[in-house]
């Protein structure tokens, strides 16, 4: 087995392009598209900083979607503990020497680029898990020997994250890692008793947050407690997203985005102030652009032949589910403020990056679907 | 599998729900919370209307100036925005501490104004600034101006921040008020209040989430208030301010036929301008030591005892009342005695043998006892009452006195005593309890000047309300040429016989025009110019018997211990048509303190006749 077979896989050129998902891509492609509009309007109408930034950025991470696609699938079983290593040092060098921004230091300045790990770290947890239960058959996966590992290697990253802090990307890493879990095959009943667990450890880690993610939850119970402070972001996002009606107030017309009474709205509240633009029918329309590449994704993993690309792509569906959930959710006051990003859509760079990763490994198990890693 | 893709779908719909309530069914409750975040409306205080003299000239007018606004509940911290305040604008600790102690007062919605006359560059400098301070706007506004020599300040007034004793007395500024409106304070400003205000303007912008104003959306102009022309002449009126420099004082002169008043200043002056911003605590402290008060509008609020100045009126009451004839001497040898006490002179060694007009001419006190003696304090007051004394003249100014005419009844009510016959002496000289405004005197004056009629004197320049009054005297002017006897003229006599205004007039010429005449040193002689006046000299304490056997000097006696000076005239004297009025508090004698002010300023009026007459009907138009 030569290191051309090993990264190229039996394929030739011509049959792996034709072979690749071009439903998955034009998606990939039409939200791309939708997100540099809406860049642009959070800009109010210029070409400005965030709208090149992200523009360029989707461009490049396009290409490593592709570029990511044509890797055999053995490739990614074989270095999906090395990139969850290589993960973990980066969040380790993080820990020590990141950098540090609005409080939190979640950044490693890579020179050329500063890359926030914990980001790439959903992916990479996915992929990890997804070789970990490659070999065990499912009824063995509830066996005490195989949940020491998976545990670990799920609690070590989301701890690193949440001592950045950022709660947020560290529940989003957990999330994806324990999808993989769940689909592994582990019982339900033990997921129960775990959720049983945290119920009535809830008080402990409570008192364990930060003031300000107190009032986070706090707020959302409540959003007026403090309509200037904390509840300030959840009431305008939700005026925002009210005031847009049926058809939205139109291309770079939405006065709260424009008028600055949307907090972050390049990132975390993106779709609010697309949904304040084009309103309930725009939204529908972006939401179905994400079921639907949700819906690719979980195809994919249905006509792959092998374990390794079916959890996987079950897996990173259902992570990529709940980070659109997530968001959606938290931005139209369903959730508290916990920090996380629209898959795409929001300004960032690793967030991005990790997306388009991720999205590439399930393109892979498209065009590699026959075969079995080893 | 199954598990997580219900659970996705519940997800979804759920999300879906969501929007659907907020986009949906919410939508217009969140369109109008998206509108109150964005829209914001400032009342526009509207521009007061104008004062303007009787040729046009603004009095009272408006300026731009920069404000700063701010809203106490919108700012996160008071401190941080003193604090860079203080760097921007001129905001000193003092400044600060005021604002801190409006602060307690007000409800922390309602807008309190920082600064209400900021310059340009401060102005631009806070715009500049404007998006890293919350809760603060800058604002252009317009203010009061008025003219500085300050000629005109107490006629005018002043307008300054509604007080809380505004707000309680009237219901208009309660309506009305909003930050940096100004209410009129006193003189003309308050009386028209209301009028000049105008209506408020409503300016609605589209504001960030900072505040800053994006866009104007709506702009109703306020209504201006309305402009008000007055009869005064600024050009005269400035003119006698600065006669009255180092002297306080007043100078009254009006139209003697219909009523206009022409000149009305008080002395000492100040600069009105100061209370329009809020006056300092320094220059409030100089004006309120000032022992000559500044802040009295002298012509109308300050009492004076007429002294000599009423002797026409007590010579007319008399010769109305058939007392006395024109014909009757009396010896004048410096004093007499009467009811044992010894009533004096003026002139020490004594005038002589006097007739009514020679003691009216050089100002006889002994044949004005004698007189007033026969005439009776009664009948006495009730013609100087006839004349305008004792009532107030313009009525609707609330600090214009009414005086003092006394009688046997107002002493009986006011002092609780009967009269003593020794007080009619000194009352027919104008001392006792005499008290006047020099309005009154003017006004006095001009009603003996115009032949004995009544007339209501104005301020406010009103051509329709003048009218009937022009009418009434050319009517009046008709029925005398042509010696008819008309049945019901419009216009009120005070006299019973002509022949004694006459006689009045005649002895008036005396005094300033013929030697030995009291005001004979300013007499004017050009012809047109010649007017007809009488001093007074009115004392403000008692003559003791030893002062007057050491000689003692008005000069020589402390300034508040000094006689006050006073001078009414009309003029010209063949065809009278002003009639004056001046007062100078401690001045001396009238015929040196206040006679050669009064004919600086006749002489004035007289020059500019011309120009007046262009604006006004011609009253001795042919009927």
């Amino acid at each position: 087995m030569s290191a051309n077979y090993f990264i190229r896989g039996n394929k030739n050129i011509k049959d792996k392009i034709l072979s690749l998902d071009f439903f998955l891509i034009l998606l990939v492609i039409a939200l791309g598209t939708i997100s540099v509009f809406a860049m642009y309007s959070s800009e109010q109408g210029k070409f400005g900083y965030y709208t090149q930034n992200h523009l360029y950025r989707l461009l490049t991470f396009f290409g490593v979607f592709l570029l990511c696609s044509f890797f055999s699938i053995q490739f990614w079983f074989k270095s999906s503990y090395i990139f969850y290593f290589l993960i973990v040092i980066l969040l380790l060098a993080v820990h020590f020497n990141g950098v540090t921004a609005s409080g939190s230091q979640r950044w490693i300045n890579l020179f050329f680029i500063n890359l926030q790990p914990s980001e790439l770290m959903k992916v990479a947890l996915i992929v990890f898990l997804a070789r970990y239960y490659y070999k065990i058959p499912s009824e063995n996966v509830t066996n005490i020997k195989h949940i020491f590992i998976p545990v670990f290697a799920l609690i070590v990253p989301a701890l690193l994250v949440v001592s950045q802090p950022d709660l947020g990307t560290a529940l989003l890493i957990m999330i994806g890692g324990i999808a993989v879990i769940w689909l592994s095959g582990f019982k339900i009943k033990y997921f129960l008793y775990s959720f049983f667990i945290l119920v009535c450890s809830l008080p402990v880690v409570i008192s364990f947050l930060k003031p300000y993610q107190k009032s986070r939850i706090l707020t959302f119970l409540n959003p007026e407690r403090d309509p200037l402070g904390a509840g300030y972001q959840i009431i305008q996002s939700k005026i925002a997203v009210g005031s847009g009606g049926i058809f939205g107030k139109g291309f770079l017309k939405g006065s709260q985005s424009y008028l600055d009474y949307l907090p972050e709205k390049h990132t975390d509240f993106i779709f609010t102030l697309f949904s304040e633009e084009f309103g309930f029918i725009g939204s529908i329309i972006l939401l179905t652009i994400f079921i639907l590449i949700i819906y690719r994704v979980i195809a994919i993993g249905n006509i792959s032949k092998n374990n390794f690309s079916k959890l996987y792509c079950y897996s990173f569906a259902t992570a990529f589910f709940v980070y659109v959930a997530v968001n959606m959710s938290m931005v139209l006051g369903l959730m508290p403020i916990v920090g996380a990003p629209l898959p795409i859509m929001s300004y960032g760079g690793s967030s991005m990056f990790s997306i388009m990763i991720g999205l590439g490994i399930a393109m892979s198990c498209k065009i590699y679907n026959t075969e079995t890693p080893t | 599998m199954f598990v997580l893709s219900v659970l996705k779908a519940a997800v979804f719909v759920s999300i879906i729900s969501r929007l659907f309530y907020l986009q949906i069914s919410e939508n217009i409750k969140y369109k109008s919370l998206s509108d109150k975040n964005r829209l914001r409306e400032w009342k526009i205080s509207p521009q007061r209307g104008v004062i303007e003299d009787y040729f046009g000239i603004k009095i009272a007018k408006n300026t731009q100036v920069y404000q700063l606004h701010m809203i106490p509940e919108d700012v996160p911290n008071l401190e941080e925005l003193f604090f860079k305040l203080a760097r921007i604008i001129n905001f000193d600790e003092n400044k600060k501490k005021k604002l801190t102690r409006r602060l307690k007062k007000r409800k922390p919605w309602e807008t309190i104004i920082i600064s209400d006359n900021l310059s340009w560059s401060e102005f631009s400098k806070l715009n500049l600034f404007l998006h890293e301070i919350q809760g603060i706007k800058p604002v252009v506004s317009v203010a009061r101006k008025y003219a500085e020599d300050g000629s005109s300040a107490h006629i005018i007034g002043y307008v300054s921040d509604a007080s809380s004793k505004d707000l309680k007395n009237s219901e208009f500024i309660r309506k009305i008020n909003m930050p940096g409106l100004k209410v009129g304070k006193n003189g003309l400003e308050k009386l028209l209040n209301n009028e000049m205000t105008g209506e408020p303007g409503l300016q609605r912008f589209e504001v960030n989430a900072y505040g800053k104003r994006i866009k104007e959306l709506k702009l109703i102009q306020g209504i201006q208030g309305k402009n008000f022309r007055t009869t005064i002449d600024e050009k005269i009126q400035t003119f006698s301010s600065k006669l009255l420099e180092g002297h306080s004082g007043a100078i009254c002169v009006m139209d003697i036929y219909t009523g206009d008043i022409v000149v009305l200043v008080s002395g000492p002056t100040y600069d009105s301008n100061k209370f329009v911003h809020g006056i300092s605590q320094k220059d409030w402290d100089e004006l309120m030591k000032n022992e000559r008060k500044p802040l009295i509008n002298k012509p109308m609020a300050g009492l004076y005892p007429p002294g000599s100045t009423i002797k026409p009126i007590v010579a007319l009451s008399a010769l109305e009342n058939d007392v006395i004839s024109t014909r009757l001497v009396i010896k004048c040898e410096g004093s007499v005695e009467r009811y044992g006490t010894k009533y004096h002179c003026w002139k020490e060694k004594g005038h002589g043998f006097m007739t009514l007009r020679n003691a009216i001419k050089q100002s006889c006190d002994i044949y004005f006892y004698e007189v007033s003696r026969r005439l009776g304090i009664d009948r006495m007051s009730e013609t100087a009452k006839k004349f305008g004394l004792g009532k107030k003249v313009l009525e609707s100014f609330n600090e214009e006195k009414s005086g003092v005419v006394p009688s046997t009844k107002w002493k009986l009510e006011n002092i609780g005593k009967s009269w003593y016959l020794g007080e009619t002496l000194i009352s027919g000289i104008g001392q006792g309890y005499f008290q006047s405004t020099p309005l009154q005197l003017c006004l006095m004056t001009a009603q003996l000047a115009n032949g004995g009629y009544e007339i209501k004197p104005r301020i406010i320049d009103d051509k329709y309300a003048l009218q009937p009054i022009i009418n009434a005297w050319r009517k009046e002017f008709y029925s005398k040429k042509n010696n008819l006897e008309l049945p019901n003229s419009d216009l009120k006599k005070l006299y019973r016989n002509p022949e004694n205004i006459k006689f009045v007039h005649d002895a008036l010429y005396g005094a300033t025009n013929e030697p030995m005449g009291t005001s004979y040193r300013s007499r004017l002689t050009k012809p047109g110019y010649v007017y007809a006046g009488k001093t007074g000299t009115s004392q403000v304490r008692t003559i003791t018997a030893e002062e007057r056997r050491l000689k003692i000097k008005n000069k020589d006696l402390s300034y508040e211990k000094r006689d006050h000076a006073l001078f009414t005239a009309f003029a010209p004297y063949k065809k009278p048509r002003y009639a004056i009025s001046v007062v100078i508090e401690h001045g001396g004698a009238g015929s040196s303190g206040a006679a050669p002010i009064a004919r600086k300023v006749i002489k004035k009026v007289l020059d500019r006749h011309e120009l007046r007459k262009k604006f006004q009907l011609d009253l001795f138009q042919e009927v």
